[in-house]
């Protein structure tokens, strides 16, 4: 198969310049659950060259209703070896790099170093600011994405920011929990905010179009009610 | 005391805390978000972001006639 097939129906909302522009891009996604799964297959598909895969997980019986790389008989299987080989299936162009780890602040830095942007796929938001941290000191964009029942939220942030403390506060409490510890996460809901953060990842590498940037999408999908605020 | 009118739009676990008619919404003039909050019953721990007419504004941001009130609660999962 021709790298031309393989895009021809990126054709013409992607132009060929701008397909390279994918194929050359490094793009890291922390943490590979309902939002990371759903990030890393739509990024593989588009044709980004570098995924480097970072989770310390395995899959268990609960990440199958919505978490795109895990099947049953991948239960007990690293996270980042279900996607390797799901990605690798998918389009064997695609050069992955995985990382069994759970992120630190200094365990990030010698990833985000190499990679163009990283997409906040992670689940506590101690974890978020943690990140973010991370994709400043290595002066790069961090597209956060966070779910909780049918609700979720995209925001992007780049290095001078100040990005989670506009959402979260100055002073959060340690160890905040979201809605999500009562309510779940359902698997359209994860796939949909996943799809926001992946086209935010898109448009950054190609200076395209509008990011969200000191901006939060924010969507309940019981109600269709969808917003975009203004954090500053 | 003047009276002004407020839409409401509440979403996730809030929602349930929504008025019947969340378009008009009557309150005192002056009357802040934290206010607002405490009026539909809604736990103050629950609201994490409040934007009135699409921007961020603080708990103690006192409304007009008119505004748009939104009120999101934390979400952090993935």
């Amino acid at each position: 198969m021709t790298t031309l097939e393989r895009y021809i129906r990126n054709l013409d909302t992607l132009n060929s310049e701008e397909q390279l522009v994918l194929g050359d891009a490094r793009v890291c996604i922390a943490g590979l659950g309902g939002l990371g799964g759903g990030v890393a297959e739509m990024l593989a598909r588009i044709g980004v060259g570098y995924l480097y895969l970072v989770d310390g997980d395995i899959f268990s019986m609960s990440n199958l209703n919505r978490q795109l790389f895990s099947t049953e008989k991948l239960i007990g299987t690293h996270k980042t070896d279900a996607a390797a080989l799901r990605i690798n299936d998918i389009n064997s162009n695609i050069h992955v790099r995985t990382f069994r780890r759970f992120l630190t602040l200094d365990s990030c830095e010698d990833i985000f170093d190499e990679v163009d942007v990283v997409v906040d796929c992670l689940d506590s938001i101690d974890d978020r600011f943690m990140i973010q941290e991370a994709a400043h000191r290595s002066s790069i964009p961090l597209v956060s994405g966070a779910i909780a029942g049918t609700s979720g939220q995209v925001t992007t942030i780049f290095p001078q920011d100040k990005g989670f403390e506009l959402i979260y506060g100055t002073h959060y409490e340690k160890n905040l929990k979201g809605i999500e510890t009562r309510v779940g996460n359902l698997s359209f809901c994860a796939l949909f905010v996943a799809s926001i953060q992946a086209s935010e990842v898109v448009k950054l590498l190609l200076n395209r179009g509008e990011v969200l940037r000191n901006k939060l999408f924010i969507a309940d999908l019981m109600s269709n009610s969808y917003e975009i605020m203004d954090l500053k | 005391m003047q009276m002004i009118k407020i839409e409401l739009k509440l979403f996730a676990t809030i929602a349930r805390y929504l008025p019947d008619s969340p378009e008009a919404f009557f309150v005192k003039e002056g009357i802040t978000i934290r206010e607002v909050s405490a009026l539909l019953g809604i736990p103050e721990s629950d609201v994490k972001l409040t934007f009135v007419n699409g921007k961020l504004r603080p708990l103690d941001y006192a409304l007009e006639n008119g505004d748009r009130l939104g009120m999101f609660p934390p979400v952090g999962g993935g």
